[in-house]
């Protein structure tokens, strides 16, 4: 094999696997070290610099970064990631004096952002500091979007949300509130912006309009999002006793439990796919069984079963799931089920929406009705017009939405400098520290705590449900944060392997816990993979190989299950193995 | 050293035939130098006792003193182990021997140990074909004590102050064939795909097995002109061959075997399958070894792999025609047998 190249920055970067698995790549183990430390305000503001909501993150995340996590393939679970970035919101000092206020120089660039979440709250965070005017449109009455429309505030509340909204809307945001953009060409084209960003998100929900009785019922029969959205502003205050949720993703599982908040005692979610197979999050679900939430999963709706004009029930069908050549299919197995019901909730789905954009002004929609975007500039057909979050390839989560916004901000300011915007984007900002202190020391702790993941403590199920404002989980206390955070691998320590010091006697072979590191001669990756001292079986983790050494082998280290304890460093009599702490910082228009 | 060693191991290691994990064989953490050749040997034995599937606790493991002998701590924690008096390994592993059999047992010892202040047990020990491995962790120099030359240091080598060793350096295995050892292999601590297969071979030899291990003190006797640095090593070794140990019942596949192949069946009908690289060598000839090391020393080699093997081998409990049952397993009902045996005994004598 070629030697490692770990000059690209992008070959640590993949070791640090939470940090590539996170759409914003925030620096994972740098702020779980810093918790550690009890230095909870600088581990906030790595992540209020990365991904702009880590109070909400830490509490809502889709955590695409714990999967990832290299300790959930050394034991059971991984490091319970997003909830220490909640500790580091709960437990921060004052941030306040740490965020930039409104700019005093502006540049004269005028920006519309139409829609008031994520996506373009962190265009806003990222732009406003470089002194551009910016205009934020909602219909909402605050900033926020789905995260407060559509969180409820049993998982999210109102005060942490509106905390990191206002961070934004701080620096001198010009905000119209209660403000629907009805049309883009007489609304916003007319007032001459620089740039225009659409963070409107995935606003419709899906609809069971084909099925029988859908439109005698209609009274009791409401779209999860917008059910949602009408309790979070206090539109809607109860709801029925027995409550049937549709649908198996995230937010039936909000919908559930909402309304066993407003009323709903036999609550239950029918889902057509098998229980395995739910697109809601693993401790979704877990939290919603926990408030006993039955789930009837391979039940397909058939019919809305009226009496008297009014909603009574649901017939469903059974169904079981065959599987051929890896695609799923539910066939019927003919057996029906009825099930009373006094209010539905479909949450089946939703997906974008833009009636208010005219069809004549050159932006480009594909026959799905989503907007023809560039993949990596966000930017339209019309090139001041760019498009982030749900808006632009459909719903997905928070972070990505956070991510996007991040580099629809970089367009912008490319496009507002008259720069190229697909080739003069920024680098990412990498740097590698020796971690050496002494003989047997380190500045980060090596070694690896046993303990198995922590649990975060839940507020009293019956105090829960009788309070819809009061949040489920707690978090962490300092005590338990530490002790979470000292399962964390410091997977952003980096062994640095450098050829020519070593004298080849094993030491670190032999003292590597995990068998990471073979001598052998040289082969290409395939045969390599086969002639390691433990199996080297995960192909999405690489080797890092040497140069030839002076026996004609090569050092190869199998990244997969690396502890980055060191001791490889620690035996190595010559230093040709070292400890170097790797940070990547993912570019953004403006640095903080 | 290191102080902490993190309990996790690599998830898909296997477990060996008795359902045991490499983890199982290995010891406390090392307190020796960082990148001593010690430890490197000490990894061969943990892989060699994990491979051949052995239950630590019928492993015995012995030494006496130095930093060789400090190592029994750093392997096969869960076996038994006697850390003796410097240079008296020997006598104590005569005695666990003889009272037990049944044991399998690995000495551990140094080139002081062994070839200055135990030599008059090491070579006794050898003369008796004691049931054995006997392992030298050979650095050419008394590294506890700061480097001194050793009896094994080779005449010429300059140690790390920069004086020139002027005495003539001891030769264990040529010592070794003197004394009629039926076992002896040098191996080198940086090459544990030539060390494993012979620490698996020693462990099998029914006698004295006698493995001379060049291990670099990397502290005191690794510099430019030590004749057993790492780097002369490397440049001036010269394998016989490699071996693989075939155990008992194990089929001997075709393809292994070439005009290069020599199969050495063992007491206990496992074999030795050797690869040789030169011609002119027999592994059960002396003549062939004695020729093969001088050889090699004439050209400044260092003469590696099996040296030569007694397929004959008795050891000490065959000579001694000892009781089958192991003497510590006697009972007194065994050993004293009464009146009526003692009666037919005198009766057998009239």
């Amino acid at each position: 094999m070629n030697p490692t190249n770990i000059q690209d920055p992008e070959y640590f970067h993949k070791v640090v696997d939470c940090q590539y698995a996170c759409p914003a790549h925030t620096p994972v183990p740098e702020y779980i070290r810093l918790i550690a430390q009890e230095r909870y305000t600088e581990a906030y503001m790595i992540n209020w610099v990365s991904n702009v909501f880590p109070g909400v993150l830490g509490r809502t995340c889709d955590r695409p970064c714990e999967p990832a996590c290299r300790r959930g393939r050394i034991e059971e679970e991984p490091v319970a990631i997003c909830r220490l970035k909640r500790v580091a919101a709960d437990y921060k000092g004052d941030v306040k004096s740490l965020i930039p206020g409104p700019p005093s120089i502006k540049n004269g660039k005028k920006i519309a952002l139409i829609g008031g979440g994520p996506a373009s709250l962190t265009v806003a965070r990222d732009l406003a500091p470089l002194g551009y005017e910016i205009h934020l449109y909602d219909e909402q009455p605050a900033g926020g979007g789905m995260m407060r429309s559509q969180i409820p505030s049993f998982r999210l509340p109102d005060e942490v949300l509106s905390e990191e909204v206002n961070f934004i809307l701080d620096m001198g945001i010009h905000t119209q509130f209660n403000h629907y953009v009805k049309s883009m060409k007489e609304e916003i084209l007319p007032k001459g912006y620089d740039a225009i960003f659409v963070g409107t998100g995935a606003p419709r929900g899906k609809n069971l309009s084909d099925l029988p009785g859908r439109n005698e019922a209609a009274a009791n029969i409401h779209i999860g999002i917008e059910w949602l959205a009408s309790v979070a502003f206090e539109h809607t205050k109860k709801i029925g006793k027995k409550v049937l949720v549709i649908g198996g993703g995230n937010t039936a599982m909000d919908c559930c439990r909402t309304s066993r908040r407003l009323g709903g005692e036999d609550v239950r979610v029918v889902v057509r796919s098998p229980f395995n197979e739910m697109k809601a999050s693993p401790w979704e679900i877990e939290d919603a069984q926990h408030e006993d939430i039955p789930f009837y999963n391979m039940h397909s709706p058939k019919s809305f079963v009226t009496k008297d004009g009014k909603l009574v029930g649901m017939e469903f069908e059974k169904v079981e799931a065959k599987y051929e050549n890896g695609k799923r299919s539910l066939v019927s197995t003919g057996e029906i089920v009825f099930m009373e019901a006094d209010d539905v909730l479909l949450a089946i789905g939703q997906e974008n929406s833009f009636p208010w954009i005219e069809r004549d002004l050159g932006i480009e929609f594909d026959k799905w009705e989503t907007p023809v975007l560039n993949d990596k500039t966000y930017q339209s057909t019309v090139p001041n017009i760019f498009f982030g979050g749900d808006a632009a390839f459909g719903p997905k989560n928070v972070i990505t939405a956070v991510a996007q916004g991040h580099h629809a901000a970089i367009s912008i300011d490319l496009f507002c400098e008259n720069k190229d915007i697909a080739t003069e984007r920024p680098s990412p900002m990498t740097n590698l520290f020796r971690q050496k202190m002494g003989i047997h020391e380190w500045s980060y702790d090596n070694n690896t705590a046993d303990d198995k993941r922590y649990k975060v403590p839940h507020a009293d199920k019956t105090k829960a449900l009788k309070d819809r404002l009061l949040e489920v989980e707690l978090g962490f206390d300092d005590q338990m944060a530490f002790k979470e955070a000292q399962r964390c691998l410091n997977c952003d320590v980096q062994t640095i392997f450098t050829t020519s010091k070593c004298i080849e006697c094993d030491a670190c072979v032999d003292i590597c816990p995990t068998s990471c590191i073979t001598f052998t001669t040289d082969g290409d990756e395939a045969d390599l993979r086969t002639r390691l001292n433990a199996p080297a079986n995960n192909l999405t983790q690489e080797l890092y190989v040497s140069e030839i050494l002076p026996t004609k082998r090569v050092m190869i280290k199998d990244e997969n299950v690396c502890l980055h304890c060191g001791l490889c460093a620690e035996r190595c009599p010559t230093a040709a193995w070292d400890m170097q702490k790797f940070l990547y910082n993912a570019p953004k228009a403006c640095s903080l | 050293m290191t102080y902490q060693r993190p309990n996790f191991r690599h998830p898909d290691l296997p477990q060996n035939k008795i359902g045991f994990y490499r983890k199982d064989y290995e010891g406390a953490l090392s307190t020796l130098c960082a990148g001593c050749g010690h430890d490197s040997i000490s990894g061969a034995i943990i892989q060699a006792c994990y491979e051949m599937a052995i239950e630590p606790h019928r492993l015995a493991k012995l030494s006496g003193i130095g930093c060789s002998s400090k190592t029994p701590a750093y392997f096969l924690g869960n076996s038994h182990g006697f850390n003796s008096v410097h240079g008296r390994m020997p006598s104590v592993a005569t005695g666990a021997v003889m009272a037990n059999k049944d044991l399998l047992y690995l000495g551990v010892s140094g080139d002081g140990d062994t070839a200055s202040i135990g030599m008059g047990q090491f070579v006794h020990a050898i003369r008796r074909n004691l049931n054995i491995l006997y392992i030298v962790m050979n650095n050419g120099c008394y590294g506890l004590t700061k480097g001194q030359d050793s009896a094994t240091a080779d005449q010429g080598s300059i140690n790390k102050s920069g004086v020139e060793n002027s005495f003539q350096g001891i030769d264990l295995i040529g010592l070794g064939l003197e004394l009629g050892a039926t076992f002896l292999a040098r191996s080198f601590s940086g090459d544990k795909s030539q060390l494993i297969p012979l620490i698996k071979a020693g462990l099998s030899h029914p006698g004295f097995a006698l493995i001379d291990v060049i291990s670099p003190c990397v502290t005191f006797n690794n510099n430019v002109g030590s004749t057993k640095s790492y780097d002369y090593t490397r440049e001036h070794i010269e394998a016989t061959g490699s071996i693989d140990l075939v155990p008992y019942k194990s089929e001997i596949t075709h393809s292994q075997i070439d005009g290069t192949t020599q199969i050495i069946t063992l007491h206990d009908e496992s074999s030795i399958q050797v690869h040789k690289l030169s011609q002119d060598w027999d592994p059960t000839s002396k003549i062939s070894a004695y020729n093969k090391m001088h050889e090699a020393k004439t050209v400044k080699e260092i003469l590696t792999g099996l040296i030569y093997i007694d397929t004959e081998s008795k050891d000490l409990h065959s000579v001694l025609k000892t009781s089958k049952k192991p003497l510590n397993a006697l009972t007194e009902s065994d050993l004293c047998p009464g009146n009526d045996a003692l009666a037919k005994i005198c009766a057998g004598m009239r």
